[in-house]
């Protein structure tokens, strides 16, 4: 069977590593290929880039980013981050992706999703999604890093998007987002539940069990976090160790 | 050399950056007088079986890779190792370059998500240069939705997802082909490219 995956993201900005809490008090602390060829030592699954601040000068530099790591790592790259036409996508995977991750921009134009997956194939196109729990106990999408309430109901989109071709879904919690005390379990098991392609959850993992905790509780099928990994708080190995310890299948 | 069949079927750069980061001296090409050259061929590709037969057609490579396949190492990934075989049915049957016995199709498992992708670990079945100095918990890199069926002989090691799905294979004599993505595969798959250069001889 499929192994479970741990992927290790890095959210860029003009080409260095940041990390942000909520979204907010980002703070730079490297070079992202640098830190993509360590989590690779490491054992990686994949690795996630995430340019935060995407303006179109920016592309240019995230671009080479890419570059330069499909040149030493040998495993999966997703890049996201102010992906908005099929030329976008054209050209992150060009530049050495392997899949695409889109969230705002699919949000205003589903249709995207479509393009993408019938030019470049499903494999390759990523649904990020980011949502939060309303005071009502539903789950809506935010988009713009969570700065906007689409008031759109996150199960019904996560299917649509399954629908219109999507590969996979890359669900970020922001209730639990940089709060460190463990994924989004209720919000995980909801999407898992709604549709069949993988899901990998992300928000939340704060200490080492947090890991096995939502492939033991969910049917995710990969496990997503940032900010542990770039300040050393936890190596990919010991998350491996951990999980293959609780009898999880693990690469 | 080793000629990496560029033929407009998929992300050969990856393959090209796994052979540079090997120090394997490699070429992307579709010249034939380069592939007849070549020490080894890597026909690589992503995308549909029938499309891939098509561009061959078109760029008149079809014969040329079924010549050389008799002659030199080869190795075909991902399509490129599907359309080793005799016929392959996505969207349409298709005659492949029919180097290996054997047909591919659709994966058809209720209850597992297709395309079949992640990281799944190799049974090994026949002894293969391939997988020299591998152990048997090597995983590699899967994304496809078709799979080759074919004898058991022909096959070097299969994963499991759901049933036994062909994952390398060897006709016995040049013709090898990963189903999987070495060049996308870890360590693992940097040693299965280095043990496929290793079959060029001086």
């Amino acid at each position: 069977m499929l192994a479970k995956r741990i992927i290790p993201c890095l959210d860029v900005k003009d080409g260095r590593v940041v990390k942000g809490i909520n979204f907010v008090g980002i703070k730079e602390i490297g070079d992202p290929v640098e830190f993509a060829a360590e989590y690779d030592r490491q054992g990686a699954d994949e690795i996630v880039f995430l340019d935060i601040n995407a303006s179109h000068e920016g592309r240019g530099t995230m671009l080479d980013v890419v570059k330069r790591t499909a040149e030493k790592v040998f495993v999966p790259l997703t890049v996201g981050g102010g992906i908005r036409t099929v030329e976008d996508i054209r050209d992150t995977l060009r530049a050495g992706a392997d899949k695409v991750s889109i969230n705002s921009a699919a949000v205003k134009n589903p249709g995207l999703i479509k393009e993408a997956a019938a030019l470049f194939g499903s494999q390759c196109v990523v649904l990020a999604a980011d949502a939060k729990k309303t005071p009502g106990g539903h789950y809506t999408v935010v988009i713009n890093g969570g700065r906007i309430d689409t008031g759109i109901e996150l199960t019904g989109w996560v299917k649509k998007a399954e629908e219109l071709g999507a590969g996979e879904i890359l669900l970020t919690s922001m209730d639990t987002d940089g709060i460190k005390n463990g994924f989004d379990i209720d919000m995980l098991k909801a999407v898992c539940k709604a549709v069949k392609i993988p899901v990998v959850a992300s928000g939340g993992a704060g200490r080492l069990e947090h890991f096995a905790e939502v492939f033991m509780k969910t049917n995710c099928s990969a496990a997503l976090a940032a900010s542990l990994f770039h300040y050393r708080e936890l190596t990919v190995e010991e998350i491996k160790e951990d999980c293959r310890s609780k009898g999880i299948e693990i690469r | 050399m080793i000629a990496v069949i560029d033929y407009g079927a998929g992300n050969i750069f990856s393959v090209k950056n796994a052979l540079d980061f090997l120090g394997l001296e490699n070429k992307l090409t579709s010249a034939k007088n380069e592939i007849e050259a070549a020490d080894a061929v890597i026909l690589p590709g992503v995308g549909a079986f029938s499309y891939a037969m098509k561009m061959l057609e078109e760029k008149g490579l079809t014969e040329v890779l079924q010549k050389q396949a008799g002659e030199k190492p080869f190795l075909g990934i991902c399509l490129g190792m599907q359309i080793l075989f005799e016929k392959g049915y996505e969207f349409e049957e298709t005659d492949g370059l029919g180097l290996i016995k054997g047909e591919v199709r659709k994966i058809i498992l209720p209850g597992l998500s297709v395309p079949h992708m992640g990281w799944n670990r190799l049974v090994h079945r026949n002894d293969c240069a391939l997988l020299s100095g591998l152990g048997s918990d090597g995983y590699v890199y899967f994304v496809h939705s078709y799979a080759a069926e074919c004898e058991v002989g022909n096959i070097s090691a299969y994963c499991e997802y759901g049933r036994e799905i062909t994952a390398l294979v060897h006709d016995g004599g040049y013709v090898y082909g990963a189903q999987f993505h070495p060049e996308k595969s870890g360590e693992t798959g940097l040693r299965i490219l280095r043990n496929f250069a290793e079959l060029i001889t001086g």
